[in-house]
């Protein structure tokens, strides 16, 4: 095949390409600057749209022996990751940028691009396995249950996953670093990237605040009795326990949780740890990373709702567009806006976006 | 072996250059000693320096030698500045035309961001030709105040040349500067014949190697030195001098002006043949800055609908170089601001690629270049419109 590679500068996808190369495909990597001002992005080992990243990406490249060139995706991840971050926080919801950028720049505008040029597929470091199965080529868990990103990638429908190769899935961390350095490839040591990409200091509540300025509101408890006040209820995420600097103690000294964010009335309610829990589960814009599950039947699978939480047993149905799931045990603490992904085993069927839970 | 249309960036170094280059970097010697094998280099730095001047139309005490093109504009810039702010505090003003290379743009920002300078851009025409009559305007309005004035000999991405004898007219006794690095070796270029000030030309354009170029500066001049230290170069610029780059862009120098009008004659015909052979595939490409004066071998085209990119890539997957305007610090593509100052829009100056032919590109590789190119802009048009 003729595949583009998608390098980050990071040892993953370095280690990536250099496995696509081995295994005959013809390969051009691709360095994606998503900001027209690098600088204003993280800077070091820690990010991943830096000067420092893209040219470690080139010299990686240079070691691998293949073509190197940088594509300008700024506007496409202005518009469609940062822009959206910025209005899910503003309407009370809690997004993960790591999925739209999948969306909708490396297997959207990327994929799109690539096909356009000639080239067949993708290929990125993620932890994650397409394999043939029964049910034609399917995506599963990584074998590396620390790395595995599966999550992150369920907003792939199949017409993207045809076009991604993630040579990585069958591989644990530590031996892709010892790849990477029997390779000679520099960037074998490099720390993971951590948290969000785009906010330079890491410091997501400033970033927000910074963008969508502050506005002082009432933090409530369920009855609406007024205990405290915020600089802005955007900055908050269901189930959060910390830094809510309430001036009435609760009755016992229980300690509360944000239950609620109100962004119309900038109010935040909480509550006792109880009151978050969650059983049943409402996801839209459903994507079908294989077949598509029967309409209205219930299956037993597992619901994963955060990129690093647990797989929670349940049942789920769908009418196609929507995911209903039913949770086995309840879960505490769950914010609309956050991805809804289900899987059968280690397979991931499908993701949704969470727009109501009970 | 790869098809090359990218000698504006690099030329293969010339035989008699490896020659030269191969035979010097074996022999002893600094050439500022005093000693015999100081004496021995110094006498072949000499002699190159002469030789190079000869050809330049200047004298060779007016070779200031550098390590890059860049330097050379540096020292001209920053150089005529401090000295002329220094006699005058009100002489800030650059003039400079508004699509010099970035090796004189740059240092004219910096100068602006750091020691208070202010700058004029005069205006191209669309063929990219400077104004010379807003030249006129700027410099009769404000010539107390100017600092220098620099515009290029030719320009480096559509390979026009520009009219610096009336510039020189024009500026009268302000110093005049040229970046003709481009036109060295390729076109007629007498310094002083011209009249220029200073000017800047670069061995490795010429077939000679990378790492050495001069500032050639009117002797009684002397301006301000960027590097302090041994005093070498009329002590303007101090430094080691490099004696195998400079006896080899000498010998490089003397192939190229050797041949120059046979080789002028014959890159234009195979220009023309690659505008012809490809106007043939993709009758809408728009050729920038197609007027003469001009260096031979720079073909500027705008492919409509396409992203240079995307053309780039493709092109060098099926072997051939070409290039793209220029790229920012984290290798971003942007828009060429050559094309742009010569009103071309930005996105058919995102659309548009340069080739850059020598004598030793041959009219196969122009028809393998023709016959690839209506896939690769097909492609190209296809992945611009989804992009």
């Amino acid at each position: 095949m003729k595949v583009i590679a998608a390098m980050s500068g990071g040892v993953d996808s370095a280690v990536a390409a250099a496995r696509a190369v081995e295994a005959g495909h013809e390969v051009v990597g691709v360095h994606l600057a998503l900001s027209s001002n690098p600088q204003k992005y993280r800077s070091g080992a820690r990010g991943c749209c830096t000067i420092e990243d893209s040219h470690d990406a080139r010299r990686a490249a240079d070691v691998i022996g293949i073509p190197f060139y940088i594509w300008d995706m700024a506007e496409e991840f202005h518009d469609g990751v940062v822009e959206n971050f910025l209005s899910e926080y503003a309407a009370g919801r809690t997004p993960n940028p790591c999925l739209r950028c999948n969306e909708k720049i490396k297997f959207a505008a990327v994929l799109d691009r690539a096909r356009a040029l000639g080239f067949d597929a993708v290929v990125t470091g993620h932890y994650a396995q397409m394999r043939e199965t029964e049910l034609g080529r399917t995506m599963h868990r990584a074998e590396d249950p620390l790395k595995d990103q599966s999550y992150v990638l369920a907003v792939l429908n199949k017409d993207q996953l045809d076009g991604a190769v993630f040579p990585l899935g069958d591989t644990h961390k530590e031996e892709v670093r010892k790849e990477a350095k029997r390779r000679g490839l520099y960037v074998a040591n490099k720390p993971d990237s951590h948290d969000i990409c785009f906010v330079p200091s890491g410091n997501n509540a400033g970033w927000l605040h910074d963008r969508l300025g502050t506005e002082t509101g009432p933090i409530v408890d369920e009855d609406g009795v007024k205990l405290g006040e915020h600089q802005g209820a955007y900055t908050y995420t269901i189930g959060q326990r910390r830094g809510l600097n309430l001036t009435v103690p609760a009755e016992g000294g229980a300690p509360r949780y944000v239950l609620k964010i109100e962004p119309k009335s900038n109010t935040v309610v909480v509550g006792s740890h109880e009151a978050l829990a969650v059983s049943a589960i409402e996801g839209e814009k459903a994507i079908w990373c294989g077949p598509i599950p029967t309409t209205a039947t219930e299956f037993r699978g597992f619901a994963q709702v955060r990129a690093h939480g647990s797989p929670l047993a349940c049942t789920y149905s769908t009418d196609g567009n929507s995911i209903s799931v039913t949770l086995n045990e309840p879960l505490f603490g769950l914010a609309t806006g956050q991805g809804l992904v289900i899987y059968d085993g280690d397979r991931v069927v499908g993701s949704a976006t969470i727009n109501a839970t009970a | 072996m790869g098809i090359y249309f990218d000698h504006a960036a690099t030329t293969p170094m010339s035989q008699p250059a490896i020659a030269a280059l191969n035979e010097q970097i074996s022999q002893l010697g600094n050439a500022s000693s005093l000693h015999t094998q100081g004496r021995s280099v110094r006498k072949r730095v000499e002699e190159a320096r002469e030789n190079l001047a000869r050809i330049a139309g200047s004298g060779p005490s007016e070779f200031i030698f550098t390590g890059s093109g860049t330097e050379a504009n540096n020292l001209a810039i920053k150089g005529f500045y401090w000295k002329r702010i220094r006699e005058n505090s009100e002489r800030n003003l650059i003039i400079i035309s508004a699509f010099e290379h970035h090796a004189v743009l740059d240092p004219v920002e910096w100068l602006e961001s750091h020691e208070g300078a202010h700058v004029i851009q005069v205006p191209v025409s669309s063929v990219g030709v400077i104004d010379l009559e807003a030249l006129k305007e700027i410099v009769e309005s404000n010539r107390s105040r100017i600092a220098l004035i620099a515009i290029m000999h030719s320009n480096n991405e559509v390979g026009t040349i520009q009219p610096i004898r009336e510039v020189v007219d024009i500026a009268g006794d302000i110093p005049v500067h040229t970046d003709a690095v481009q036109s060295f070796g390729k076109v007629d270029f007498n310094f002083d014949e011209l009249g220029v000030t200073s000017a800047t030309i670069s061995g490795h354009k010429v077939g000679g190697p990378l790492g050495v170029a001069a500032l050639i500066l009117q002797r009684g001049i002397d301006i301000t030195p960027i590097l302090h230290g041994g005093g070498q170069e009329r002590d303007i610029r101090s430094g080691t001098l490099n004696a195998p780059a400079i006896v080899s862009f000498s010998a490089a120098a003397s192939a190229a002006d050797h041949d120059r009008d046979v080789s002028y004659r014959e890159v234009r015909e195979l220009r023309a043949y690659l505008i012809e052979s490809l106007r043939n595939r993709i009758p809408d490409i728009q050729v920038n800055g197609d007027v003469l004066p001009a260096l031979p071998g720079i073909a500027n085209i705008t492919f409509p609908g396409t992203e240079s990119d995307g053309l780039l890539l493709l092109l060098d997957a099926e072997g051939i170089a070409s290039s793209t305007g220029s790229a920012c610090s984290a290798g971003v593509p942007q828009a060429s601001h050559v094309l742009l100052a010569m009103g071309i829009s930005e996105r058919d100056a995102r659309s548009s690629l340069r080739f850059s032919l020598s004598r030793s590109n041959t009219r196969e590789e122009i028809d393998h270049l023709a016959s690839v190119i209506e896939t690769v802009v097909d492609r190209a048009r296809a992945a611009h419109l989804r992009h």
